[in-house]
């Protein structure tokens, strides 16, 4: 029998040794004749964040596009809860990208829509059953838990890099996801913004106990939300492991890195 | 450069490379570059096109977002056209009226100007005026939405970005396009009528029977459909524009060119098909 998404959710969160939500195995990926990502590794479970390090241009956003099936790869596969997206048409991988949050760069708001339209944006989407006073709720509660309440009428050209990655943050947990993708999210802001955010990730992270991928240049959010870091060079993992772990490495391109 | 100065060996002119034996001759790259993007642009448009039919046909529908795109594509685009459509009313039954008059054929000035007007006119203009106000518009707004990540955002929420921005555009110019020409239609008719009143009396009851006797459903029908032939080629390669942009504001204003350019360019071929297409099997 084919393994179905819902039930290989229910399967696996019924077991006690909580496997893999994310699992990328040998994933491999060109731009042309420049190689980006080369045979890279991973797996995350529930509960566990996994931060993704390295140098600018080794292929770490192209990762996370590539879990969530934005690109794809040249070889290689992500499985999601056990099931392999390459080759899904866009209405089957939607089903899966459901229970997956992405928050972009640079935040990737709509910019036609105002800041409580653009949480709402999924909910209307795929919360049919909701009414119109609960869907508001709904994204009210959601301001509220990244403190953007008073923001609501908006528009994302009005408010400032930090206050758009924190209305990305809201829109990309609309649909309460099991699996969180996060790209560069303290990247551009100030360090008081930046705690913040890592602290907002933490307290959900605690919270909804979700799968998460940080992707980031910064170490010090890196150390403080992630569980597991993965250090990528050259299209590689070079060294995977807690931050202990990490200090204690001998390879220099650690050594170096973490000199930052 | 040394620090002194230019060095003199900064001064030598490189040696021109002579050509080997198997080299291949500039020309003959070139038309490969050209052939290949050619045929690769085709491939692409092929695809999306698949992808849009797709996406049209199965559920759910994004009937709200295709309101909002009937009234974007319908309602703000009538001023304009009613206005071209004005303007080539007064200008038909200006040449219309000169050239009869010579061959004393003015009798024939009703049924000139509207056979002119829903047969050839209307339709083109139109066309060509929605091609340039919503093509770009699509072409530029989706492009945007491309370069910053939005349409990805929206394929990460889990909704298909065909189905929500490109179907529901294409059905929208598809649908507005024969009304639109309608309008045109009628607005050039009324002055062309108010042109020729002025200068000859002509009762607008005399103008319409006159212009009109003898019109089958045929004569007047197809032309003002064929339209929505148009609105596919608009609708559709604005959105493939747009949809397939890279490169910042420099791609989002490409987008919005090459929506203009070719949509515009492929309406009017699309023309010479449709005429013939229609006189062997409406007449």
């Amino acid at each position: 029998m084919a393994i179905t998404y819902d039930n290989a959710i229910k399967q696996d969160i019924g077991r006690d040794d909580t496997p893999s939500f994310i699992e990328v195995e040998h994933l491999h990926k060109s731009f042309g004749t420049h190689k980006v990502l080369d045979g890279i590794s991973l797996n995350v479970s529930r509960g566990e964040t996994l931060a993704v390090l390295g140098r600018s241009g080794t292929g770490k956003s192209v990762l996370l596009r590539l879990i969530i099936g934005i690109e794809k790869p040249d070889s290689g596969s992500v499985l999601i809860h056990g099931q392999d997206i390459a080759g899904l048409g866009l209405d089957q991988l939607g089903a899966i990208r459901k229970k997956m949050g992405f928050l972009f760069q640079h935040a990737a708001l709509y910019d036609s829509l105002t800041v409580a339209e653009n949480v709402a944006f999924p909910l209307e989407h795929h919360r049919i059953d909701m009414t119109v006073s609960e869907r508001a709720d709904r994204v009210r509660q959601l301001l509220v838990e990244v403190g953007m309440e008073g923001d609501l009428d908006k528009m994302p050209s009005d408010i400032s890099g930090g206050m758009q990655k924190r209305v990305g943050l809201a829109r990309a947990l609309a649909l309460e996801p099991e699996i969180l993708l996060l790209d560069e999210p303290t990247a551009g802001l100030d360090p008081i913004s930046s705690g913040e955010i890592d602290d907002l990730i933490l307290t959900l992270q605690r919270e909804r106990q979700m799968a998460s991928i940080v992707v980031t240049h910064d170490l010090h959010s890196a150390k403080s939300i992630a569980s597991r870091l993965a250090l990528l060079n050259a299209g590689t993992v070079v060294i995977e492991g807690a931050f202990d772990e990490l200090q204690q490495s001998d390879i220099n391109f650690v050594k170096k890195f973490l000199k930052q | 450069m040394s620090d002194r100065g230019i060095a003199p060996a900064d001064l030598m002119v490189p040696p021109l490379r002579t050509r080997q034996k198997n080299d291949v001759p500039i020309f003959v790259s070139t038309a490969k570059r050209v052939f290949t993007t050619f045929f690769e642009w085709f491939g692409s448009l092929g695809l999306f096109t698949w992808q849009v039919l797709k996406a049209a046909v199965t559920p759910p529908f994004e009937w709200r977002e295709l309101i909002r795109q009937l009234d974007e594509v319908g309602s703000k685009s009538f001023p304009l056209v009613a206005l071209a459509g004005a303007a080539i009313g007064v200008v038909i039954s200006l040449e219309a009226r000169y050239s009869l008059s010579r061959f004393g054929a003015k009798s024939l000035f009703p049924a000139t100007l509207v056979y002119s007007v829903i047969q050839m006119m209307g339709p083109i203009i139109t066309g060509l005026v929605v091609s340039g106000r919503v093509g770009a518009g699509i072409g530029a707004e989706l492009a945007s939405m491309k370069v910053t990540e939005q349409i990805d955002a929206i394929e990460a929420s889990a909704i298909n970005p065909y189905r929500l921005l490109a179907a529901t555009r294409i059905l929208a110019c598809i649908l507005m396009l024969p009304l639109l020409t309608l309008a045109a239609d009628a607005c050039a008719l009324l002055t062309g009528w108010c042109a020729q009143a002025l200068v000859e009396p002509l009762s607008f009851h005399q103008f319409i029977e006159s212009g009109f006797s003898g019109a089958t459903f045929n004569a007047f029908l197809p032309p003002t459909f064929k339209t929505a032939v148009y609105g596919l080629i608009i609708g559709l390669i604005a959105c493939f524009q747009g949809m397939r942009t890279s490169g910042g504001a420099a791609g989002v204003g490409r987008a919005a060119t090459n929506s203009v350019v070719v949509g515009s360019l492929f309406l009017i071929l699309a023309d010479v098909v449709l005429v013939k297409f229609i006189l062997v099997f409406f007449h």
